[in-house]
C-alpha cells in the first residue's frame, strides 16, 4: 500500500504516536504504559524510512543493528525476514525496543530528523520483536547447532550474560549461566519496573535460550558459592557479567533513618519480590503520602513512578541539575510528568530529618545554579548561598548510582581492576586472566542495557574464536585423516 | 530446590534444620550466612550457618520461629524442600590464636556462636562460653558447647538453670579477674545483649566482636538495606560483616532499623489486627 505514496507524500506522514495507557489509570497500575503499534501504524511508520544509502542510524546503534534492512523487510510484509535481520545483531530486541535511549542513539542520527522527526526506530524494533513473540509457531524453530564439546560459563543473567549465552549457544558451545538471585534477568528483573518492561518478556527470552540448550542455575554466587578457580577447572572459558552492585550512598546526615531506601532496595522489593503489587507477596515496602526520590537518571524515574503507583500522593524527583541535563530517557520523563510526578529541579539534599521515633520527616535542601561545564560536558551545579529550605517527605529514595560489586573481584587477587573497582578488559573483552572475559556494568560501572549486550556479543565472538582453534570438527577430520 | 533432610525441635519455637546444599557445605566458613526463601512469594531472609557436613553435603540452620517467614520455614517437614538457599554470604570470622577468649551467646544467638566456639577452640584458644536465656527450655546446645569449651557458664533470667540473671554478670566477673581476663570477646544474640557486652569490655579495651542481624533483601551488597553505622562509616552487614568491632557499632541505630516493618509483620501474624489501609499513614 505504501508503494502508492509518492516520496513527497511519504515525507508528509508525521511520526507515529504510540498508544499509551491513560495517565490517570497509570497512577495505580503496573500495566505497561506503551501498548505497541498496530500493524497499520507499523507499516506506515516503516514507510517513513527513506532507506538512505549512508545509513547513519546504524552507526548510532551500539550493536550495529541493520536498521534500514529490518525496516525494509517489515515494509515488504516479510516479518520473519525482519525478525531474522534484527536478531542477527540484537539478542534482546523486545527489551531494546522498550528501554534503549533511541533519541540519543539510532534516532538521533536519522536523516529525517534534519527536517522534522526521526523514524520511530525503537517502536518498529519493538513491533517486530513482539510479532516474533506472538508468532513463534509460524517461524522455523532455530536449529540446535551441533555441539563443539566446549563448555562455557556465564556469571550473571542480566543483559550482557543473556546475550553472551545466546551467542555462544548458537556457536554450538555448552553454556551454563550461574545467577546469584532466584530469578533471571538481572537489572531487567529487579531494576526496570513492569510498567516499562513486562517480566513476561524476560521469561520469554530465557525460555528461548533454554530451547537452545542453555542451562541456568539459580542461587549460585561466584566468589562465594563457587570460586573463579572452581569455574576455571570445569569450563573452557568464563564470561563475567555480574553487574553493578553496591549502591552509592548520599553521604548526608540521616541516611540510615527508617524510611530511607536506596533505589536498588526499593526496586528489588517491588520488582523482584513483588512487594506492594501482589497480594501473594510477603515482602513489605514502606510508602508514605510524600515520597522524595533523589537523582535524575532512569533509575530515579523508575523509583518515583513506582512510588506514585504504590500510592504516594506527592511523588517528587529531586535533582541537582535542571531537566535538560537529566540522563533519563525522554519518553520516561514525559510519562512521569503526565503521571503527576513533581520535578524539584536544581535542588540538592543536605540532610534527612526525622520524627522523634526515627522515621523520615523531611529533606533539607539547597537550591543550585548551573555554572561552568564539568568533565561530563554538562554545566556544573553550584550551591546558591542562603537558599536552604525544607521539603516534607515520609520516604526518601536515593537513586544516585551504584559502584561495581566486589563480591567476585575481591576473591580473585590477580584479576586486574581499574581504580573505580571495575574489571579491566582488552578490546576483545578479555580480562587480565587468560580465558576469563567480562562485560556489562562490572566493566562499565553503570551503563545501558544495549551497551551491556554489545559487550556480551563481543566477548562471545572472542571466546568462540579463541576456542575454535582447538575445536575438532568431525567432517574436517575426513580431510586431515 | 534444597531438600530438608532433618527438622528437629530443639526448644519451644526453635528448630534445627539440616538442608542438602553440597556447594554451600563445601564453601562455608564459621560466621557466614545464607539467604533463604521458602517458596515463590515468600520473603528472602538471612540465616546463619551453624554447621556443615561436607561428606553428607548438608548445612545446619538453627531457626527461631518468631516471624512469619521463620514460622513457615520451620513448618516444612523433612523430605520437603526449600526453593532458594543462596550462600555462603558475608565475611568469615577472623580466627586467630588470642589465648583466652570468652564467647557470649543469647537465645538463638547461641546457635550462631557454636561454629565460632568450635573454630576458636580448633585454633588453640582457651574458650570460656557463657550462654543465657529466659528459662531452662530456651538454653540450647549446652552439651555440645560444654564439650568444645574450656568452661561453660549458663545463666537464666528465672534461675531455672545455671546462675540466675543475665550473661553480663559472669562476663563482668571474668573481666575483673586478672587471672581470667580474656584477650578477645565474641558476642552473638539480641542487640541489647551485644550492646551490654560491648559496654563492659570498652573500658578495658578488650577486642570485642559482635555478629549483627539487620534486615536484608539480596544479601549480596546490592540493596544496602542492611547498612549499619560502624564508627563514622556506613557499612553493609551482608558484604562487610556480619561481624564487626562491637566498640564501633551504633547499636541504637541498628535496633531502630530492625523495627521498620513491625506494623507489616503484625499484619501477617495476626491479620485481624492489621492497621494498614485503615486511615492514612503520615
Amino acid at each position: 500500500m505504501n508503494d502508492s505514496l509518492s516520496l513527497k507524500e511519504q515525507r508528509a506522514v508525521p511520526r507515529v504516536l504510540m498508544h499509551e495507557l491513560a495517565a490517570e489509570e497509570r497512577q495505580h497500575s503496573f500495566a505497561e504504559v506503551n501498548s505497541g503499534l498496530t500493524a497499520e501504524q507499523a507499516l506506515s511508520e516503516a514507510a517513513r524510512c527513506l532507506q538512505c544509502k549512508t545509513r547513519p542510524c546504524v552507526s548510532g546503534c551500539p550493536v550495529g543493528v541493520s536498521i534500514p534492512e529490518f525496516i525494509a523487510a517489515l515494509s515488504s510484509g516479510d516479518l520473519p525476514r525482519s525478525v531474522q535481520i534484527l536478531r542477527r545483531d540484537n539478542a534482546l530486541p523486545a527489551v531494546c525496543g522498550r528501554v534503549c535511549p533511541q533519541e540519543i542513539q539510532c534516532e538521533a542520527h536519522c536523516v529525517r530528523k534534519k527536517n522534522g522527526e526521526a523514524v520511530a526506530i525503537g517502536y518498529l524494533e519493538r513491533y517486530v520483536a513482539d510479532w516474533e513473540m506472538n508468532n513463534r509457531k509460524l517461524l522455523l524453530t532455530e536449529p540446535v547447532p551441533s555441539p563443539t564439546g566446549k563448555k562455557i560459563v556465564v556469571v550473571g543473567s542480566g543483559p550482557a550474560g543473556l546475550t553472551a549465552a545466546g551467542e555462544l549457544a548458537r556457536y554450538g558451545h555448552a553454556v551454563t549461566i550461574f545467577e546469584a538471585l532466584h530469578d533471571c534477568g538481572g537489572v531487567l528483573r529487579y531494576g526496570i519496573p513492569e510498567f516499562r518492561l513486562p517480566k513476561m518478556i524476560v521469561d520469554e527470552e530465557m525460555a528461548h535460550l533454554s530451547a537452545l540448550g542453555v542451562v541456568i542455575e539459580y542461587n549460585v554466587i561466584i566468589g562465594k558459592t563457587l570460586s573463579l578457580s572452581d569455574l576455571q577447572e570445569q569450563f573452557d572459558a568464563i564470561f563475567i557479567a555480574n553487574g553493578a552492585g553496591l549502591p552509592r550512598m548520599l553521604q548526608i546526615p540521616g541516611e540510615n533513618l527508617k524510611g530511607v531506601y536506596t533505589a536498588n532496595e526499593f526496586l528489588t522489593r517491588v520488582n523482584l519480590m513483588e512487594a506492594g503489587r501482589s497480594n501473594n507477596s510477603m515482602t513489605p515496602v514502606i510508602i508514605r503520602r510524600e515520597v522524595a526520590v533523589i537523582g535524575g537518571g532512569n533509575t530515579a524515574i523508575d523509583c518515583v513512578r513506582t512510588a506514585r503507583r504504590l500510592g504516594a500522593e506527592r511523588a517528587m524527583l529531586v535533582y541537582r541539575r535542571s531537566e535538560a541535563e537529566m540522563p533519563a530517557r525522554t519518553e520516561e520523563v514525559r510519562h512521569a510528568r503526565e503521571e503527576g510526578i513533581e520535578f524539584v529541579m536544581l535542588t540538592a539534599p543536605t540532610a534527612i530529618l526525622s520524627t522523634k521515633e526515627g522515621w523520615v520527616s523531611a529533606l533539607t535542601c539547597v537550591k543550585m545554579k548551573l555554572g561552568e561545564p564539568d568533565a561530563s560536558g554538562r554545566q556544573r551545579p553550584e550551591v546558591v548561598e542562603g537558599s536552604d529550605f525544607q521539603l516534607s517527605a515520609g520516604v526518601v529514595i536515593n537513586a544516585v548510582g551504584a559502584a561495581p560489586n566486589p563480591l567476585l573481584s575481591a576473591t580473585v587477587p590477580d584479576l586486574p581492576l581499574n581504580k573505580s573497582g571495575t574489571i579491566m578488559i582488552d578490546s576483545s573483552g578479555e580480562t587480565g586472566i587468560h580465558g576469563v572475559f567480562a562485560g556489562g556494568d562490572i566493566v562499565r560501572g553503570g551503563a545501558t542495557v544495549i551497551l551491556a549486550m554489545g559487550d556480551g556479543k563481543r566477548a562471545a565472538a572472542a571466546i568462540h574464536s579463541s576456542l575454535s582453534a582447538h575445536i575438532s570438527h568431525p567432517d574436517k577430520h575426513c580431510f586431515h585423516a | 530446590m534444597f531438600n530438608i533432610i532433618r527438622n528437629e525441635i530443639i526448644a519451644e519455637n526453635l528448630h534445627k534444620l539440616v538442608i542438602m546444599a553440597p556447594r554451600i557445605a563445601r564453601a562455608r566458613k564459621a560466621g557466614q550466612f545464607v539467604m533463604v526463601r521458602l517458596a515463590q512469594g515468600e520473603e528472602r531472609i538471612p540465616l546463619t550457618i551453624s554447621d556443615a557436613d561436607q561428606e553428607e553435603g548438608t548445612i545446619t540452620l538453627f531457626i527461631q520461629a518468631i516471624g512469619t517467614a521463620t514460622r513457615k520455614i520451620v513448618a516444612a517437614k523433612a523430605g520437603e524442600s526449600i526453593r532458594d538457599v543462596a550462600g555462603p554470604l558475608g565475611q568469615a570470622t577472623h580466627i586467630t590464636t588470642w589465648g583466652r577468649v570468652v564467647c557470649v551467646g543469647g537465645g538463638v544467638g547461641t546457635a550462631v556462636l557454636y561454629p565460632l566456639v568450635k573454630a576458636l577452640a580448633d585454633a588453640g584458644n582457651q574458650v570460656t562460653t557463657i550462654i543465657g536465656g529466659r528459662s531452662k527450655p530456651l538454653i540450647i546446645l549446652s552439651a555440645e558447647l560444654a564439650q568444645i569449651s574450656t568452661a561453660l557458664i549458663i545463666t537464666t533470667e528465672d534461675g531455672s538453670l545455671g546462675t540466675q540473671g543475665f550473661v553480663t554478670a559472669p562476663l563482668a566477673k571474668l573481666l575483673g579477674d586478672a587471672a581470667q581476663i580474656p584477650q578477645a570477646v565474641f558476642a552473638v544474640g539480641p542487640v541489647p545483649m551485644m550492646k551490654a557486652v560491648a559496654e563492659l569490655t570498652r573500658p578495658l579495651k578488650i577486642e570485642t566482636i559482635v555478629s549483627l542481624n539487620p534486615i536484608m533483601i539480596d544479601g549480596t551488597g546490592m540493596c544496602g538495606g542492611c547498612r549499619v553505622t560502624i564508627g563514622t562509616e556506613t557499612k553493609f552487614a551482608c558484604v562487610d560483616g556480619p561481624e564487626f568491632d562491637g566498640h564501633l557499632v551504633d547499636f541504637d541505630g541498628l535496633s531502630d532499623r530492625l523495627t521498620c516493618y513491625r506494623t507489616e509483620e503484625a499484619c501477617h501474624l495476626i491479620p485481624s489486627e492489621c492497621k494498614i489501609g485503615r486511615g492514612a499513614t503520615p
